[in-house]
């Protein structure tokens, strides 16, 4: 059982359980002992100001870090014990989309959707034509299914990285900061991407961020990591912590307050 | 049920064709049934297509991807396909896809004929030989300013150049250098002992290094080495929208970064090909005397038939490619478009301009020469 007390107490099984998570760069702690669950189906943001470790915690959970202590569980995997095999196994049955994309320069965008398909299913190559624009399709990019990556905007590019992370229908999606960057509209149409992947596919999501907006509309659950106690400060629904919370920081990030700001008003209070 | 997806296939009397699918129609099996269901149907004619789910457990977007087509094989010969007990949230992603939008390929199609391959190869020379005259004058005219604004140079970073693509290179000019005069010597030794000439050796290795192969050896491996880099550098300076970030500063890239790389390159170019010759030198010196002859007549046969202008000459033409080299390695990476695979297709190009644009130069310096009498 872990020893930190901050996993939900849920009669749910966690779909990812992330056990005593500290993770360390060189001789610097980013995150230190922190436990939490994700449930299936559930939209679970991570949220924390700029360099607070929310995409060092995406990595460790999807493999790509190796925790400094600690063990993650993915559908009953522990990743971080696991052999090789065993891990790329769980890690295969997962979706990522990356910060920037990370989508390969080279190929066209139906082309990068194909390569899960091709790699890992016996479907022709018509077929995986077909899915491939499918999946396209189900991200508003049908059109564009021969478009190099560089042709396309930031937003397609988020897009696409999404179709590419959906290609083999995996149950868990990962996404980092999916709305950064973008205009408003577009930030939306993602947003309702992300419902609809989870309402309609029943897809479990992570996604780390700090749009306010975006973790209004699509949030079910967040954490709250806050880089000076390198721990999680608050977990909740995204309405609960802006409304409820006794953290101070918590509310001044609901309330986009600089931290003097916050101590000013407090004072006024007073 | 099973685990993985089957089907089974039956014609009833009326004409229809019933395929029944049972199991997990997901990505690791979809593509099984889909091949065995197309192979089946085969180009039987039917009246109808009916797809019975009832025992479909799980359907992904590549089962999905399965029925889909199947509906679109119909539509396109006008036939009824009707999917039956498929669960509701997977029909309704199904319902979701229109057979009518997928039946044209997407609008870029990229056409392609002899004649216009033909015309976009020429016209993007045509426009390369264009950029590079405009590149040159744009270079030459922030030359001539550095050089009457001695000031404006941004040393630091000549300087910075100069030791990346001097001192740096050091290593590698010396051993190839040591290795080719090592070679040649050996190799001309043989053949001119069978007539006598062997002592001869040292006047040929000698002028072929001073005049030809020494400046012509520095400039392909600066060619590999400094011009790739530059082009790399430059390349993803230009990705990184760096570039832009100068140009909307007022500073011309070729003015801030350009003229202090080919400043820095034309500047050790002589001086790598002077240690280049050099190392050539002690390399046949090691054979020469192998072959019995003292170090006195070594020295006796170059300095007697290697002259201070074949020297000149060849310093001359390094410059000369030391500028060539950084010019298009510059160019190169300026012109780098976007994509990662960008950075590479122009490292690619400044390495091979570099080495073309280094032979057509010697070859106008050997004509040069031979007219000037050098």
């Amino acid at each position: 059982m872990p020893k930190n007390q901050s996993i939900s107490e849920d009669d749910r099984d966690p779909i990812i359980r992330v056990e005593n998570l500290t993770a360390v760069f060189g001789d610097e702690v980013i995150i230190d002992d922190i436990s939490f669950d994700v449930f299936e189906g559930e939209i679970l943001a991570v949220m924390g100001g700029s360099g607070c470790g929310k995409s060092t915690l995406l990595k460790h959970m999807i493999g790509l870090y190796e925790p400094a202590e600690g063990d993650i569980w993915i559908n009953g995997n522990n990743i971080v014990t696991s052999s090789s095999l065993e891990r790329e196994d769980t890690l295969r049955r997962i979706g990522v989309m990356y910060q920037g994309g990370a989508l390969f320069g080279s190929m066209t965008l139906l082309e990068i959707i194909c390569l899960p398909l091709e790699e890992f299913t016996d479907l022709k190559m018509n077929a995986r034509e077909l899915v491939g624009r499918m999946k396209l399709q189900m991200v508003g990019l049908r059109e564009f299914d021969r478009y190099l990556p560089a042709e396309v905007s930031g937003g397609m590019k988020k897009r696409a990285a999404i179709a590419r992370a959906i290609a083999l229908d995996p149950h868990i999606l990962f996404l980092d900061e999916p709305s950064a960057g973008l205009d408003p509209v577009t930030s939306a149409e993602l947003d309702n991407l992300i419902i609809y992947l989870s309402r309609t596919l029943g897809i479990t999501l992570v996604i780390v961020t700090h749009e306010l907006p975006s973790i209004y509309s699509v949030a079910d659950r967040v954490i709250m990591l806050d880089k000076r106690v390198k721990k999680i400060v608050a977990e909740g629904s995204p309405q609960h912590l802006r409304d409820h919370s006794e953290n101070t920081w918590v509310r001044q990030f609901f309330a986009r307050q600089a931290e003097t700001e916050m101590t000013t008003l407090e004072q006024e209070a007073r | 049920m099973p685990v993985i997806a089957t089907s089974q296939m039956r014609i009833e009397s009326d004409g229809r064709v019933v395929v029944r699918l049972e199991g997990r129609l997901d990505a690791t099996s979809t593509g099984r049934v889909w091949s065995s269901v197309m192979d089946a149907l085969g180009t039987r004619r039917y009246g109808a297509l009916v797809i019975d789910c009832t025992d479909v457990s799980y359907c992904d977007g590549a089962g999905l991807g399965f029925l889909f087509h199947m509906r679109c094989q119909c539509a396109l010969r006008n036939l009824t396909c009707e999917i039956k007990g498929l669960r509701d949230e997977f029909t309704k992603l199904l319902d979701s896809f229109n057979p009518s939008d997928y039946r044209e390929q997407s609008g870029r199609v990229e056409s392609s004929s002899v004649v216009h391959d033909t015309g976009r190869s020429v016209v993007g020379v045509l426009t390369d030989i264009r950029n590079q005259v405009v590149y040159v004058g744009e270079l030459i005219s922030a030359l001539v300013h550095a050089v009457l604004n001695p000031g404006r140079i941004r040393w630091r970073d000549a300087f910075l150049v100069a030791e990346r693509v001097g001192a740096d290179a050091v290593p590698i000019i010396g051993l190839i250098g040591f290795l080719l005069g090592l070679i040649l010597t050996f190799q001309s030794a043989m053949p001119m002992r069978q007539f006598g000439a062997d002592i001869f050796v040292a006047d040929l290795v000698g002028i072929s290094l001073v005049r030809e192969l020494g400046p012509l050896m520095t400039a392909i491996i600066l060619a590999g080495r400094t011009g790739a880099s530059f082009a790399a550098e430059l390349g993803t300076m230009k990705i990184n929208e760096e570039l832009d970030a100068l140009d909307t500063m007022g500073l011309k890239p070729v003015r801030f970064l350009v003229v202090t790389r080919v400043l820095g390159t034309v500047v050790m170019t002589p001086l790598l090909t002077i240690y280049g010759i050099l190392s050539g030198l002690v390399g046949s010196l090691i054979v020469y005397q192998s072959l019995g002859f003292p170090f006195a007549t070594f020295y006796h046969q170059v300095t007697g038939f290697v002259g201070w202008l074949d020297l000149a000459g060849g310093l001359y033409k390094s410059i000369f490619f030391g500028f060539l080299v950084s010019a298009i390695g510059c160019l190169r990476g300026l012109e780098t478009r976007s994509g990662s695979s960008a950075v590479g297709i122009s490292t690619t190009r400044a390495v091979v301009s570099g080495i073309v644009l280094i032979a057509i130069a010697d070859g106008i310096f050997a004509v040069l020469y031979f007219y000037l009498g050098i």
